[in-house]
C-alpha cells in the first residue's frame, strides 16, 4: 500500500511556480469571466466586416439621426453614419489603442526601470528625476499640450503621446521589483558563481519580477483604453470620422442627442464599461495568481 | 604592527591557502542634500589571518561584527577598501571581474538563509547545474549526471531534481545549497551562518553533512557563525571578530580551554552547562549593546563593555601578542 501511494507521488509533475500561479489563475471564475467577455469583444473588433455592411466612416446625409430601424439597429449618428458599425469598428480602435500604448509603455518602463535598478547610482538618478519632471505635470495639461503642438493626430502619435506620459508608473514599479531582488541573497549567490550581468538581470531578475510586471500592465491597459475614451470625448483624441468609442460618446455632448438618442450613446459606453471591467477582473485574477499572500481575506 | 606579520608569517608556505592581509572594508555614509560623504562604516578593520588546507577557521561574532562581511570581501563580492588577500598564492583583492570568474570554481559560499538564497522560479536541477553551465562546457547530459552524483552526495534523491524549491524544507534546501557550491569541486567553501536558520535537530545534521564532506573532498572552510557552540563543533580553529576586528584567534582546543581575551570569556560563560559534575566557567557577563561601527571607541573597540578595561585601553589599540603557539589576542591585559 505505502510502496503504490510513493509510486504515485513519484510519478506527479513537479509544478513550477509559474504553473502554480497558471493554475491559481485558471480557477479564478471572475477572471476567467474576463477573458471570455474579452474574447467575445475582441472577436466582434476582428469579424466587423462580417456583422455589418455599413462603411463606419460614410455619412449618408439624407439620414441623419435616424431611431434605430432594420437596416441601421442602433440608428444613425448626426452625420448619418451607422452607428452600429460604429461601434464594432470603434472596439478595433479603443482596443488597439489600448494594447498598443500598454506595449508601448511596457517597454520603455521595464527598460528604464531595469537600468535604474539594476545599475543604480548616477543612472538612477536620472531617470528617476526624469521620471519624476514627467509625473509632476499634470496628465491632461501634458496631453493636452502635445496634441495641441501637434495639431494632426494619427493613432500612432496617440499611442506615442500617452505612452510618453505614462512610463513612470511602470518604471518606478520595476525599478522598485529590482531593488529588493538586488538585496536578495540569490543573486548575491548567482554572482558568486561567476554568472554575467547578462544572466543575472534575465535569469534572475526578470523571472521573479514578471508578477507585478504583468499585472500592473493588465491594469494600465484598461487605464488607457479609459484615457483614450476620455481625450476622444473632449475632442482632443483620435479625429472623426475614424470611430472610436470615444468619439461615439461627445456625440452625447448634444443635449438633444442626450435626451432622444440614448441608443447613439449607451453602448459604446456600455463597451467601455465592459471592456474595462472584464480586462480589471484579469488583472486582479492576475495579481492574485502571482503573489496568492496578498488580498486573501 | 609588527605583531601582525607574525601571524602571516608562515605565508609563502606550501600548505596555506587562503592568506588575508590587513583587510579594510569601509562603507561610505552619504549625507545631506549633495549625498557627500560624511563618515565611514568599519565593517572590517584591518583583519589578518590565514587558512590552511583542508582545515576549518570557525569566525565567531555577534551580529554587526563584520563577519558576513569579511566572508563576502574575501569572495570578491565586495571589494576590500584596503589590504590584500592571496588565494593558492594569487592576489585575488584587486583583480577585474572578468579575472575572478575561473577562481569561482575554487572558491563557493554557503548562504544563512536557504529560503532566500535559492532563486524559488528555478527547479532543483537548474539550480544546481547552473555553476557548471557559466563556467564549464560539459554537455547537458555531463551536466546532468554531475548533478545526480552530488544531489546524492548531499544526501537528497536523484529524482528531487525535478522539485522546485518551494517543496522543501529548510535543512533540505541548505542541502541543494550545498550541493551547487560543491558542485564544481572548489577547494574552499566559505560558509556563512548555514545553520543559524535552522532547527537544532537538522543544525546537527547539516553540520555532519559538512564535515563528512569535508572528509571526502579534502575542502578548506572558513565558517562563520554567532554560536561558539556550533563553530565548536566542527572548527580546527576559531577567530573571535568584534566590532570588525580580531579579538582573538587560537587553536579550538586551546580557545575554548584557556580563553584570554575578556569578550571570549564572556561568550564562553553565556553557553549554558548542562551537565552538573563539569565546573561552571565563571560568569562574565558582557552588558551594552554593539557600539556602532560608524562612530567606534576609541582604543580598544571592546573598552566600553569589557569588565576589565583601564585607562590604557582608552588610549591605545592593542595589537595581536602571541601567548601560546597559534594562540593570539589583541588586549592590554596581556601585553
Amino acid at each position: 500500500m505505502q510502496a503504490i501511494k510513493k509510486q504515485s507521488t513519484n510519478k506527479r509533475k513537479h509544478k513550477s511556480p509559474f504553473q502554480l500561479a497558471l493554475r491559481r489563475f485558471l480557477k479564478n471564475k471572475l477572471a476567467i469571466g474576463g477573458i471570455i467577455i474579452l474574447v467575445i469583444i475582441l472577436l466582434a473588433a476582428i469579424f466587423a466586416p462580417l456583422l455589418t455592411e455599413h462603411d463606419p466612416t460614410y455619412g449618408d446625409l439624407l439620414k441623419i439621426e435616424k431611431p434605430p430601424s432594420e437596416e441601421h439597429i442602433l440608428g444613425t449618428d448626426s452625420s448619418g453614419r451607422d452607428n452600429f458599425a460604429r461601434l464594432l469598428y470603434g472596439a478595433r480602435i479603443s482596443l488597439t489603442v489600448g494594447f498598443s500604448a500598454m506595449l508601448f509603455t511596457l517597454i520603455i518602463g521595464v527598460i528604464t526601470g531595469a537600468i535604474a535598478g539594476y545599475y543604480g547610482g548616477k543612472i538612477d538618478s536620472i531617470i528617476m528625476r526624469l521620471a519624476d519632471l514627467v509625473l509632476a505635470i499634470p496628465f491632461l495639461v501634458l496631453a493636452l499640450t502635445i496634441i495641441a503642438i501637434l495639431q494632426e493626430v494619427t493613432v500612432m502619435i496617440f499611442v506615442t503621446v500617452i505612452a510618453i506620459t505614462t512610463w513612470p508608473t511602470l518604471t518606478r514599479i520595476v525599478r522598485g521589483t529590482f531593488l529588493s531582488l538586488r538585496e536578495q541573497e540569490f543573486v548575491l549567490g548567482a554572482r558568486a558563481i561567476g554568472s554575467s550581468d547578462f544572466r543575472v538581470i534575465f535569469k534572475h531578475f526578470i523571472p521573479n519580477a514578471i508578477g507585478p510586471i504583468i499585472v500592473n500592465a493588465t491594469l494600465m491597459m484598461a487605464s488607457m483604453i479609459i484615457i483614450e475614451s476620455g481625450l476622444s470625448f473632449i475632442g482632443m483624441g483620435i479625429p472623426q470620422p475614424t470611430p472610436t468609442w470615444g468619439n461615439m460618446i461627445s456625440e452625447a455632448q448634444n443635449i438633444r442627442i442626450l435626451k432622444d438618442h440614448p441608443e447613439a450613446w449607451i453602448p459604446p459606453g456600455l463597451g467601455i464599461l465592459i471592456t474595462v471591467l472584464a480586462i480589471n477582473f484579469i488583472g486582479d485574477g492576475l495579481r492574485d495568481a502571482f503573489d496568492p499572500k496578498s488580498n486573501r481575506r | 604592527m609588527t605583531n601582525l606579520q607574525t601571524i602571516t608569517s608562515y605565508s609563502g608556505s606550501d600548505d596555506i591557502l587562503l592568506d588575508v592581509q590587513n583587510i579594510k572594508k569601509y562603507f561610505p555614509i552619504k549625507g545631506g542634500v549633495l549625498k557627500r560623504t560624511i563618515g565611514h562604516l568599519k565593517a572590517v578593520d584591518d583583519v589578518s589571518f590565514t587558512v590552511k588546507k583542508g582545515e576549518t577557521l570557525g569566525i565567531v561574532g555577534e551580529s554587526g561584527s563584520g563577519k558576513s562581511t569579511l566572508g563576502r570581501v574575501i569572495l570578491n563580492l565586495l571589494d576590500p577598501t584596503e589590504g590584500k588577500i592571496y588565494f593558492n598564492g594569487q592576489e585575488i583583492s584587486q583583480l577585474k571581474r572578468k579575472q575572478v570568474r575561473p577562481l569561482r570554481k575554487d572558491m563557493q559560499i554557503v548562504f544563512q538563509d536557504p529560503f532566500a538564497s535559492l532563486n524559488s522560479k528555478m527547479s532543483v536541477a537548474e539550480l544546481v547545474e547552473e555553476p557548471l553551465l557559466v563556467q564549464t562546457s560539459l554537455s547537458k547530459s555531463q551536466r546532468k549526471e554531475r548533478a545526480i552524483e552530488i544531489i546524492e552526495k548531499v544526501g537528497l534523491r536523484a529524482d528531487d531534481r525535478l522539485k522546485y524549491p518551494h517543496e522543501f524544507s529548510g535543512g533540505q534546501r541548505q542541502r541543494i545549497s550545498i550541493a551547487r557550491a560543491l558542485i564544481m569541486n572548489p577547494q574552499f567553501v566559505i560558509c556563512d551562518e548555514p545553520v543559524s536558520a535552522l532547527d537544532v535537530s537538522i543544525q546537527a545534521q547539516v553540520l555532519n553533512l559538512m564535515k563528512d564532506l569535508q572528509d571526502d573532498l579534502g575542502l578548506t572552510y572558513l565558517f562563520i557563525a554567532h554560536d561558539l557552540g556550533v563553530v565548536k563543533h566542527i572548527s580546527d580553529r576559531v577567530a573571535v571578530m568584534y566590532l570588525g576586528k580580531i579579538a582573538e584567534i587560537a587553536p579550538k582546543k586551546e580557545l575554548y580551554e584557556n580563553p584570554l581575551h575578556p569578550y571570549t570569556q564572556g561568550l564562553l560563560s553565556s553557553i549554558p552547562v548542562i551537565d552538573k559534575s563539569k565546573k561552571q566557567r565563571e560568569k562574565i557577563k558582557i552588558t551594552g549593546d554593539l557600539p556602532s561601527p560608524a562612530n567606534p571607541p576609541s582604543g580598544c573597540v571592546f573598552r566600553t563593555r569589557c569588565p576589565k578595561a583601564h585607562d590604557r585601553c582608552a588610549v591605545e589599540q592593542p595589537l595581536f601578542t602571541k601567548k601560546a603557539d597559534g594562540h593570539y589576542v589583541a588586549c592590554h591585559l596581556y601585553t
